[in-house]
């Protein structure tokens, strides 16, 4: 049992593949309340999408390997049946996803599959449906939805395709949403609109939020609490000041850095970080981001020999690294923060 | 719409006059440099003793001693507004549109290809209904059980399916189910639908299987390809996340975007097909247009060819444009201008 | 299992018949020794060739359907414009020609007895002149009489050869037509007695410009049959025939089907020589060779009209199963395979370089290309061994090709080291391929080139070998050839491809008999009035072909044919080497 509304307890979700077992989530655990929301950043090939869909039970009846628990109000999700968590799939959790033009049935208008997501759930006529999904499609901040209802995605822009997604996502008042990437495919004045509707709709339907992103950026003004992941696993997890004010994971250092704003040069980066996410098949040995660490030589040899611990430094903000705490605190007070600010 | 449909019929016309130009100019234009002259033409139309003069007499009736464009604007002017055939005993009038008269056997070619027709429809429609159902089903199967037994032994039979001509599997299904077991017509055996329904499918079950095996076996292996590019689209995803049943998936979102190329294919087959199954009509000695098109090319009956190869180039054109049609209703992406 | 269990139905077969015949009551043979005679006449003769000198299963017993196929269509059911012998034959169950062929087996299937006609034709005026007197009581299938008018108008009628293009011309040829006489269509009103005189309705009298002796040949002719002048529609006619034997067309779906039921105006009182035993005929046009093959094995089909033998496919079937080879008969027909020796182009102008040809070719491979001795004997002459005049001529050795005497002959015309050449074959037939190539094999070890040309059947004689403006040209030196007999005599057989006089500008068959000897021959048996001695003509003629080396014989052709299941009557006519189609019923 877990008094959490989200709890996942050392989840792991393994692919056995053709050239060794992929480890994509690897025992990752966070909690989530009603009404708050999650910010999970990390690279593609982090582990981020994987454990959604996880959660999900979308990796049910595939080739995955799942280890650990996922509660959900009060029920255990890994261990049900398929057809049970097929049953609370759209309903009690819903999910909105990146590039709404693939993620939507290209042959059945926008509200046909609003509908189809209403109806699985609820036993109403078709024409009570409709209404439901032009309200929905009104509410997204859709123009004319009576007429926008038949509309195929193809005929919409990309802001409008990722508004009804949200739509359909809500069709069933969700009490768990999970955004994966919900603004990467839009530019960037749309970005904006859509995450002041997210926050907006979250706080009307007081719901658990999860927000997947690659870009600091995206999670910084709506997360509550914020997961960082690499290579499957957590590196460091607390609320957002923590992540914002107070980083010590080099890693979360160099996303800020990467964080895009608009008093800067778009191409400039501080703190880039170098080389390219491990692979998952042959996990670099001790520290996952070691190879790729510019304090790789501070760690006294651990960095590539022992997988540091995931421990929490104060109040809820846990990180895994091999740096002395005061020695990452140095760090980012001497020579990280100053550089972003002055930049 | 309808100005495409408009713009697309006329370009169909175009498309069957410039066939038409093709098809003369093969049988009767190249023959002539090639320095074949008309009473050699002559000679394939006469008996084994005939003398000169009748040779002579029997290329000016057929009018092979005009020029090549008058005969071909003759014969456009026979599909337009009829023509006149003098068989012997008097004069006939063949009315529009007539494909003119066969060299060998004198009858219109017309009516001919008409009589032909039923036999013919009643094939594919038979056995494109068969392909189409057993190929998507073991092809949708196959992919969702994709590297299991069934999908492996499906396609092995698949393979073999496309391999294997129908002069084959026809005569082997002929010598085992008709001769052999008994259960099945034999070959020739048919009977026409309007005549005793169940007659009708007793004699075209077995060329209906052959046919269908043939490109049930090639849709078979289309629909496995569609169907797991198509599981694997981000839109199936969604369409589980919302809690659909597998089965739904599957069948309405999954089948549905993977059949769309399926259908194309399937109209164009089924056109291709309405010009007459040639082999397997051969096969099981089906009085269609394919075994008509194979008796007119044996005996070199010009008229016959001419009259057959517009009527399949007309089936090809016409479901070309079914199927673009088609295609805007079934993808609504598409648009028609 | 199976096999076993056919013998066991066989045997109870065979027995029953015995019963049945031994129960007959008729019977004046002593009983005592009934049982085993008439288990062996009752069942007759069986086994392989079984039919070729005997009535395999008779029955009088009528009644069933005839089920008959063919792969292709045939020219036409009009009497006046067919030229297959398979229709000839088939035809005779719808209409009656003046004279017909005695329905027996071998040789004797080859006399004519009269038909429409009282008596074989009366001749006067040095074989110029025959008369036939129709029977009494002749009916066609609408009630009407026949009278002579109408078979003259028949005959008259098919001399139209724009319009009926593919009969015989041997009435253009032999009457003593009027000049002004153009067809009966376009100049109708020309007196036409001087070729054809109808003194009443039941006498018809032929006039020929030169004396034939052989004219009940002509008689013969589906030419012969009665057409009212009333009925004739012309080329059309062909889907209205107007009936005048014990059949009549029921169904008539050109390329496709006919059916056709008893003609109860026909009246057997005057037909002496028709059994009508089934009550219909049904026949199937287009069918797939192998799958007609294998319908008669099975049963579902009687006959094969084509009468030509099985598909090379069922010829090995026939041969591994016994059962199958016991209903089977390879009859000789009568029709030769040759190469024929061009002697247009140098040097195979030269008579020695001609025979160095034979002598260098291997005639056992040559059989074997054409598909083995089921399929045909190796050929000493043009003419096939069924023709009245027939002799076994032996000019040249029939081994596996002889090296020294084609070197001899090769020395003898100037060439000794050898020479090139073209030979054209057809090359949608497997067999004239290989023959060709046999050719090109063991002409090489003699040294004489060959290169190979292979032409469409459908040209072969139109537009390339026979075509002389063409083999000149192109310097051909050898094409493969075949022909097969009108009807079973020498002039039937050799008139249209030794007789150089009929060589035109293209479609010719006679592709390189051009000897003044011969032709001299010809026109020597043409005015011979006694058979005996014009067979003897032919047979000359026949001799002086090969001696000239104007061509290079093959196979007698063979055909392997499958007797059906369930018939009766059934045996192999010496007329048309294929089943008589006038004697079948169905058990």
């Amino acid at each position: 049992m877990s008094e959490h509304f989200l709890d996942v307890r050392d989840l792991k979700i393994h692919f056995p593949t053709d050239d060794g077992l992929v480890r994509s989530v690897d025992g990752l655990s966070f909690k989530l309340e009603r009404g708050r929301t999650l910010g999970i950043v990390g690279e593609s090939g982090s582990g981020k999408s994987v454990t959604s869909l996880g959660i999900l039970g979308l990796h049910k009846g595939g080739r995955a390997r799942i280890s650990g628990e996922i509660w959900l109000d009060g029920e255990e999700l890994v261990s049900a049946s398929p057809e049970h968590v097929r049953r609370l799939r759209g309903k009690k959790m819903s999910m909105i996803f990146q590039d709404p033009l693939s993620a939507m049935h290209p042959y059945f208008t926008v509200g046909a599959q609003i509908i189809e997501a209403y109806r699985i759930h609820n036993k109403v006529t078709k024409k009570v449906a409709r209404k439901h999904a032009v309200d929905l499609l009104g509410r997204v901040g859709i123009p004319q939805p009576e007429r926008r209802v038949d509309s195929y995605p193809h005929e919409f822009s990309g802001g409008m395709r990722q508004r009804a997604m949200i739509a359909m996502a809500l069709s069933c008042d969700p009490e768990l949403l999970i955004a994966d990437e919900p603004t990467t495919a839009l530019d960037v004045t749309v970005q904006a609109q859509i995450l002041d509707l997210m926050r907006d709709l979250q706080r009307d339907f007081n719901a658990a939020l999860i927000i997947i992103t690659h870009d600091l950026g995206v999670v910084a003004e709506l997360s509550d609490d914020i997961l960082v992941m690499y290579g499957g696993k957590a590196i460091e997890y607390g609320s957002a000041e923590d992540i914002f004010e107070r980083p010590e994971h080099p890693y979360t250092w160099g996303l800020l850095g990467s964080m895009p704003r608009l008093d800067r040069e778009p191409t400039e980066r501080l703190l880039p970080i170098k080389g390219s996410p491990p692979s998952l098949i042959n996990v670099p040995a001790g520290c996952a981001f070691h190879p790729r660490c510019a304090f790789e030589g501070r760690t006294g040899g651990k960095a590539n020999t022992e997988v540091p611990d995931l421990v929490e430094t104060e109040g809820g903000h846990l990180v895994r690294c091999h740096l002395p705490r005061e020695e990452r605190r140095a760090i980012w007070a001497t020579e990280i923060k100053p550089n972003l600010e002055s930049a | 719409m309808v100005t495409y449909i408009i713009r697309r019929l006329i370009g169909a016309l175009l498309m069957l006059a410039v066939v038409s130009m093709v098809t003369f100019s093969i049988f009767f234009v190249v023959p002539r440099l090639a320095g074949v002259t008309a009473t050699d033409f002559a000679n394939r139309y006469v008996g084994r003793a005939a003398t000169q003069e009748t040779v002579v007499a029997v290329a000016n009736k057929l009018g092979l001693n005009d020029p090549v464009v008058v005969q071909y604007a003759r014969w456009i002017k026979g599909i337009f507004v009829g023509a006149e055939y003098d068989y012997g005993a008097g004069v006939e009038h063949c009315p529009a549109p007539c494909f003119g008269y066969s060299f060998v056997t004198k009858n219109p070619v017309w009516p001919d290809l008409v009589d032909r027709m039923p036999v013919t429809l009643s094939l594919a429609a038979g056995a494109s209904i068969i392909w189409l159902l057993a190929g998507v089903a073991v092809g949708v199967l196959s992919a969702l059980k994709r590297g299991s037994i069934f999908d492996r032994t499906a396609m092995v039979i698949a393979l073999s399916g496309v391999s294997l001509p129908p002069f084959f599997t026809g005569l082997i299904a002929l010598s085992l189910f008709s001769y052999g077991l008994r259960i099945t017509a034999p070959g020739g055996a048919y009977t026409p639908l309007t005549e005793n329904p169940a007659e009708w499918a007793y004699s075209l079950i077995l060329p209906w299987l052959t046919l269908a095996f043939l490109n049930a076996a090639a849709y078979a292996r289309l629909t496995r390809a569609g169907m797991l590019e198509t599981m694997g689209e981000d839109y199936i995803r969604t369409a589980r996340a919302k809690g659909l049943r597998e089965s739904t998936v599957i069948t309405k979102h999954g089948l549905r975007a993977a059949l769309t190329p399926i259908v194309t294919i399937f109209g164009l087959d089924v056109g291709i097909l309405l010009g007459g199954a040639i082999l397997t009509e051969n096969v099981f000695s089906l009085p269609g247009l394919g075994k008509y098109a194979t008796q007119a090319i044996s005996t070199q009956d010009l008229p016959k060819i001419m009259g057959f190869t517009m009527l399949a180039a007309f089936f090809i054109v016409m479901a070309n444009l079914i199927v673009d049609l088609l295609y805007a209703v079934v993808d609504p992406r598409v648009r028609l201008t | 299992m199976k096999k076993r269990t056919l013998a066991v139905v066989a045997s109870g077969a065979a027995l029953a018949l015995a019963l049945s015949a031994c129960g007959g009551g008729d019977s004046t043979e002593p009983s005592g020794t009934a049982a085993p005679a008439a288990s062996a006449s009752a069942a007759g003769a069986t086994g392989f060739n079984a039919g070729l000198e005997n009535v395999v299963n008779p029955s009088d017993k009528k009644g069933g359907v005839l089920k008959m196929a063919v792969t292709e269509d045939w020219d036409s059911v009009d009497p006046g414009d067919t030229y297959y012998g398979m229709s000839w034959n088939l035809l005779r169950i719808y209409a009656r020609p003046l004279v017909t062929y005695n329905p027996a087996p071998g040789a004797k299937g080859r006399e004519l007895v009269p038909d429409l006609a009282e008596s074989l034709g009366v001749s006067s005026d040095g074989s110029k002149t025959w008369t036939y007197k129709l029977r009494a009581g002749l009916k066609y299938e609408d009630g009407t009489p026949i009278t002579s008018k109408d078979v003259k108008y028949a005959v008259l009628r098919q001399l139209d050869k724009t319009t009926f293009v593919n009969g015989p011309t041997y009435f253009n040829d032999w009457l003593d037509l009027p000049k002004d006489f153009e067809s009966v269509y376009k100049t109708p009103d020309v007196n036409t007695d001087q070729a054809i005189e109808t003194p009443d309705d039941q006498t018809i009298v032929f006039h020929l410009n030169k004396a034939y002796a052989g004219f009940d040949n002509f008689a013969a002719l589906p030419a012969t049959v009665p057409i009212p002048q009333a009925k004739d529609t012309g080329i059309k006619y062909r889907d209205h025939v107007l009936a005048s034997g014990p059949y009549k067309f029921d169904k008539v779906e050109p390329g496709k089907q006919y059916t056709l039921i008893r003609n109860d105006q026909w009246d057997p009182a005057t037909d002496p020589i028709r059994k009508a035993l089934p009550d219909s005929y049904e026949i199937t046009l287009g069918v797939q060779g192998d799958d007609l093959d294998n319908r008669i094995i099975s049963g579902d089909l009687h006959v094969d009209i084509a009468g030509s033998g099985v598909q090379p496919a069922a010829i090995a079937t026939v041969q591994q199963d016994p059962e199958l080879n016991a209903r089977a008969d390879n009859p000789i027909s009568a029709r030769t395979w040759y190469v024929s020796i061009l002697n247009d182009n140098p040097p195979l102008d030269n008579i020695e370089c001609r025979k160095a040809v034979i002598y260098g070719a291997d005639r056992v491979g040559l059989q074997t290309a054409m598909g083995g001795p089921l399929a045909g004997d190796i050929a000493t002459s043009l003419m096939p061994p069924g023709i009245g005049g027939w002799k076994k001529i032996e000019t040249f050795p029939l081994g596996t090709g002889d090296e020294a005497k084609a070197k001899e002959a090769l020395t003898a015309c100037g060439q000794p080291n050898g020479f090139e050449t073209t030979m054209t074959f057809r090359s949608d037939r497997p067999r004239e391929q290989a023959v060709a190539e046999s050719m090109q094999q063991a002409l090489a070890k003699v040294g004489i080139k060959l290169t190979l040309k292979g032409f469409p059947t459908s040209e072969y004689f139109t537009a390339y070998a026979g075509k002389p403006a063409y083999t000149k040209a192109n310097g051909i030196g050898l094409a493969t050839n075949g022909w097969g007999a009108d009807w079973n005599d020498g002039f039937g057989f050799l008139s249209q491809i030794i007789d150089s006089r009929t060589i035109r500008e293209a479609g010719n068959y006679n592709l390189s008999v051009k000897d003044p000897a011969v032709d001299a021959l010809v026109d020597q048996a043409f005015a011979e009035l006694d058979t005996a001695k014009r067979d003897a003509i032919w047979g000359q003629a026949d001799a002086k072909v090969m001696e000239g080396a104007y061509v290079l014989p093959t196979v007698y052709s063979k055909g392997l044919l499958l007797r059906g299941k369930g018939v009766t009557n059934q045996f192999i006519t010496g007329a048309f080497d294929m089943y008589d189609y006038l004697a079948l019923g169905v058990e």
